[in-house]
């Protein structure tokens, strides 16, 4: 193609975006950096979740469950504990408890799964809560500190970054390679000796860990910790969908479905305040329909397209991505 | 009756819906106002009776008066609105909207503890005066040294609670009552808060408590709860309950004949849906909030916002929020200027009539509040406030038909 | 005594519930993640007919069923059969048909938030004592539950005496064998997708008479239901029903005996446990 390698093209582009992405609070400290928090929340929260649930095919909706541990943490240690140390102590706490579920679920299919994780979040909320009624004073927790959004922005980035090389490291990995014969056949996988269960489980905890460290890294912004808002389930569940939307086949997939449908989301929510709920059905429908494979799917296909008129003998992939 | 109730919904739901298609007043004559509240989300139901509908009402009002009067001009109100979905990050992207794109001149307080917080740090930094209604707290005066530019309405969960045992006291003076005491309260952020004040409250009051447990926020099988309650014999029931709840565990205790002199449910006691579903079954309940339905002014705001909304206000923070816009437009009248830091000082020092009575802000937070009200012949009437004036006589639960 | 009559009495709504999506998941293969604002629609429709006409809910069902069997019909019909059709494998079903039903989800709640808006609604039915061994229960509850009673007990008639219900059974067990037994596979779908629609929309409606609803409470209930036919095994009836006593009992003993603040925390214990020891479901046959 060039001079350059394709992984070199491709470490520069990630650096440079990176880079671009980081400059952002100098131009807009409003309503944009707002937007682009979300934007970045979500892009770690699906790109965390995608690599999990990419290789595996189980769909993940403890994203919630997660994510409020964190803001949890937090919440309980911000006047004692250095934030820094809390972020860490967020995904320590995070990957326990995936471990847990991983251990109880994870060994059966993925029905199970996806409806256990489903009313995770939930059974998290009633237990933190009844903990908290039962042995401390108070449900709410107040976290202020210093930190302005661009600093919950910043961090967000970085740890988006490290997310994507963690991604990249897996996999390179034993993990990641016996996760890919795991994804295309479970029963090859045991058969070539690789322990499907501790593998699903140590990829469930990495996941879980970077989750809880994105709710760590926002608790700053609610200013308020409440069981409700932090284990919100919608969280869960716009993250699946938003990660489907990208395609979560390839790591950066999930990116490309998180930027447009968090736009998406806003411009409807902006428009319509009083149909948000029934405009995103409708867009979301149509997502479903009319861009089944995903984002990625699409560009793969007009990249397949043009690459078509080249070598034609390139065609046979599209089925195998 | 019934039948008509359901057609203004509809209605009031149709016409709210076509709202927003509606043009524009013209440019530079208008008073921008940003509101950012929940339309979907957990909040919703409590929003759609308490917020909304007083917000709706407020302009229409101000409007059909000819506007607000900044300087020499007059100027007619506009409202942005946007859904935050009950959800924080989404209060904040949506505050940022309105300070930063829209442009709005004044920001409409969001709805419930927990959004009002997550916004008040942005709020504060671009200088608009934040006045909270729905946000019941004990740290309002923390707050109010961290957010110079907020001001707290609606009261602290210690008067809340403190409160409730006093009416149990002033009941047990008259003999209704005896020492026992059952409460319960939802394992949420508000319910608890409330239960910790007013336990110890209760004891220090002297009386006895004989059965205590909390449920998880959005149960509604509370039949086990008030069966429980029931085998300890109380003299008196205290619930710190949350909407749903509220009307879960009246209803149970009606079930059960729940033989109380005094029967407190939560937030949502005083919310019109809760003597329609109970009728004459929720005549002696006590409850969350309260106000004096019995003034001129309030006469008329009751009857305004049927008209206006085609539903009923509750009898709680309704009137407060309407209130609190009544406020913020005096202060800028006052003011004469649409600077928020002149607006603001005006807040801080002026005292302004509204339809819950004249309201001054001490310290940045209104001291004088309802705390609990009670059912009386179909109306919710306050019977304890810290010092508000026009407090009823609490009296006695008899039975429940 | 009394913890026992009140959780058999919980069940029996959860039984409904639970059936509606155990034919949607297990016949028709589709997890359908709006079944609880299909029960919410409902709510709201006898809470409609009820305040306008004063037509007994129970009345109700006999226009809210059939209504809810045409609409879900249509909703697979319209919506879902691309799906199937496209669909390679089950595992692709499964995430095209969570993504288009979560879809659905949010359009209709937008409808009922458009319609009713996002207040708290209930109204009063039958809201009298009735004493059982002794202690009262709520008559609209007791009514609620015969009335769950009779509409589990006619499915299961339906499924174990006629020649469709067997259909939808053997597609239950395996769609290519019931298509190469001269079943119309899709027809049975469809129709078992519509059944679990009106028996959903049935619970909903029992459920309105002792429930405060709102639009946006829906996904408790799929999340009940989800957990209730796993635990009685994915297209099976009778543990269906079974998982709805035990998880109705487990919830009011806990709440009655230990703390109701760890009422879910039970429900998961059960789910668990049933993973644990028998993944196939209580009635379940272990498939090789």
């Amino acid at each position: 193609m060039s001079a350059f390698s394709g992984r070199e093209i491709r470490v520069f582009l990630a650096a440079a975006a990176l880079a671009l992405a980081a400059a952002l609070p100098l131009a807009d400290q409003g309503y944009y950096l707002s937007l682009a928090v979300n934007v970045a929340m979500y892009a770690v929260l699906c790109t965390a979740w995608a690599l999990f649930s990419g290789p595996t095919h189980y769909i993940s909706l403890a994203t919630a469950a997660f994510f409020g541990l964190g803001a949890y943490t937090v919440g309980l240690g911000i006047d004692t504990v250095p934030f820094a140390a809390l972020i860490a102590i967020a995904g320590l706490v995070s990957a326990i408890v995936a471990a847990l579920v991983g251990l109880a679920t994870l060994r059966l299919s993925g029905v199970y799964f996806v409806i256990f994780t489903l009313g995770l979040a939930e059974l998290t909320r009633q237990v933190v809560t009844w903990l908290q009624t039962n042995f401390t004073t108070g449900v709410g927790l107040y976290v202020f500190t210093d930190l302005a959004e661009r600093h919950i922005y910043w961090m967000l980035l970085a740890l988006g970054a490290a997310v994507y090389l963690s991604g990249w490291l897996i996999a390179r990995s034993r993990l990641g390679f016996a996760m890919r014969i795991i994804g295309n056949d479970e029963t090859v996988a045991a058969h070539v000796g690789i322990d499907t269960a501790v593998s699903k489980v140590l990829l469930f905890m990495i996941s879980g860990a970077f989750i809880g460290m994105v709710g760590a890294i926002l608790a700053p912004r609610f200013a308020y910790i409440e069981p409700p808002a932090a284990f919100n389930p919608m969280i869960s569940f716009q993250v699946v969908i938003m990660a489907l939307l990208g395609g979560s086949q390839r790591l950066w997939g999930p990116l490309v479905g998180v930027i447009p449908f968090t736009i998406l989301f806003d411009f409807v929510s902006g428009q319509f305040p009083n149909h948000t709920n029934l405009m995103i059905g409708a867009a979301f429908m149509l997502v479903v329909y009319f861009i089944p494979n995903g984002i990625v799917g699409v560009m793969e296909r007009l990249r397949l397209r043009l690459g078509l008129r080249k070598t034609p003998s390139a065609s046979g992939q599209e089925k195998a991505a | 009756m019934k039948r008509r109730t359901v057609l203004k919904l509809t209605a009031s739901a149709l016409l709210a819906a076509g709202i927003f298609a509606g043009p524009a007043f013209a440019e530079g004559d208008v008073l921008k106002f940003g509101a950012s509240a929940p339309k979907t989300g957990p909040l919703a139901g409590g929003s759609a009776v308490t917020h909304w509908p007083a917000i709706k009402l407020w302009v229409h009002d101000v409007n059909a008066a000819g506007g607000i009067k900044v300087g020499d001009k007059m100027m007619k109100v506009e409202v942005i609105e946007y859904d935050d979905r009950t959800s924080g990050e989404e209060a904040v992207k949506n505050i940022q909207r309105l300070i930063n794109v829209d442009k709005v001149d004044f920001l409409i307080a969001p709805y419930g503890t927990g959004l009002n917080l997550a916004t008040a740090p942005l709020i504060a930094k671009h200088g608009y005066p934040h006045i909270a209604v729905t946000a019941v707290t004990d740290k309002a005066d923390e707050f109010v040294s961290r957010w110079p530019n907020s001001f707290w309405t609606l009261g602290t969960s210690t008067a809340f609670a403190s409160s409730v045992a006093d009416v149990l006291k002033t009941l047990r003076d008259k003999g209704v009552i005896g020492n026992k005491v059952a409460v319960v309260n939802v394992a949420d952020a508000f319910g608890i808060e409330l239960a910790n004040a007013g336990k110890p409250a209760l004891k220090e009051a002297g009386f006895e408590i004989v059965y205590d447990t909390s449920y998880p926020l959005g149960t509604q099988d509370l039949a086990p709860v008030i069966s429980e309650a029931k085998k300890a014999a109380p003299d008196a029931f205290v619930g710190f309950s949350y909407p749903p709840d509220t009307f879960a565990l009246t209803d149970q205790a009606k079930l059960a004949d729940l033989k109380v002199g005094a029967f407190y449910v939560g937030v949502a006691t005083a919310f019109p849906a809760y003597i329609g579903k109970f009728g004459g079954a929720a005549e002696g309940v006590l409850g969350a909030g309260g106000m004096n339905p019995d003034t001129p002014v309030m006469q008329a705001y009751l009857k305004r916002h049927k008209e206006v909304t085609g539903m009923d206000p509750d009898y709680w923070a309704n009137p407060v929020t309407y209130a609190s816009l009544e406020i913020l437009k005096q202060a800028i009248e006052r003011a004469g200027t649409i600077d928020r830091a002149k607006v603001i000082e005006q807040l801080k020092n002026g005292s302004f009539d509204t339809v819950v009575g004249t309201m001054t802000f001490d310290g940045n937070i209104n001291r004088k509040f309802w705390t609990v009200g009670q059912w009386q012949n179909g109306v919710f009437q306050g019977v304890s406030s810290t010092g508000v004036g026009g407090e009823k006589e609490p009296v006695a639960k008899k039975g429940w038909n | 005594m009394e913890i026992i009559v009140t959780g058999v009495l919980l069940s029996g709504t959860y039984a409904l519930i639970a059936l509606g999506l155990t034919l949607q998941y297990g016949v028709a293969r589709i997890m359908n993640l709006a079944n609880g604002e299909t029960l919410v629609a409902a709510c709201f429709a006898a809470f409609w007919i009820y305040t306008a006409t004063q037509v007994n809910p129970l009345f109700a069902l006999v226009a809210v069923m059939p209504a809810a069997f045409a609409l879900n019909w249509a909703i697979y019909s319209l919506l879902l059969r691309p799906l199937v059709r496209r669909a390679k494998n089950r595992g692709m079903l499964e995430v095209d048909s969570i993504l288009a039903t979560f879809g659905l989800l949010f359009i209709l709640q937008g409808l009922m938030q458009l319609g009713f808006g996002g207040g708290y609604y209930s109204y009063t039915f039958l809201a009298v004592p009735f004493t059982i061994l002794g202690s009262p229960f709520g008559l609209n509850r007791v009514v609620a539950f015969i009335a769950a009673a009779v509409i589990a007990v006619a499915l299961y008639l339906f499924l174990n005496r006629t020649r469709q219900g067997t259909a939808i059974r053997a597609v239950a067990v395996d769609p290519v064998a019931a298509g190469l037994s001269a079943i119309n596979v899709d027809r049975a779908s469809a129709f078992a997708f519509a059944l679990g629609g009106a028996l959903t929309a049935a619970g909903g409606t029992l459920l309105s008479t002792f429930y405060t609803f709102d639009a946006s409470m829906g996904v408790v209930f799929t999340m009940k239901a989800l957990i209730i036919v796993i635990m009685g095994g994915v297209g099976d009836v009778r543990g269906a029903v079974v998982a709805a006593l035990l998880l109705g009992l487990a919830e009011t003993t806990v709440a009655s005996l230990i703390d109701p603040g760890l009422t879910l925390a039970a429900t998961y214990f059960l789910f668990v446990l049933t993973l644990l020891f028998r993944p196939q479901g209580i009635f379940g046959r272990s498939t090789a």
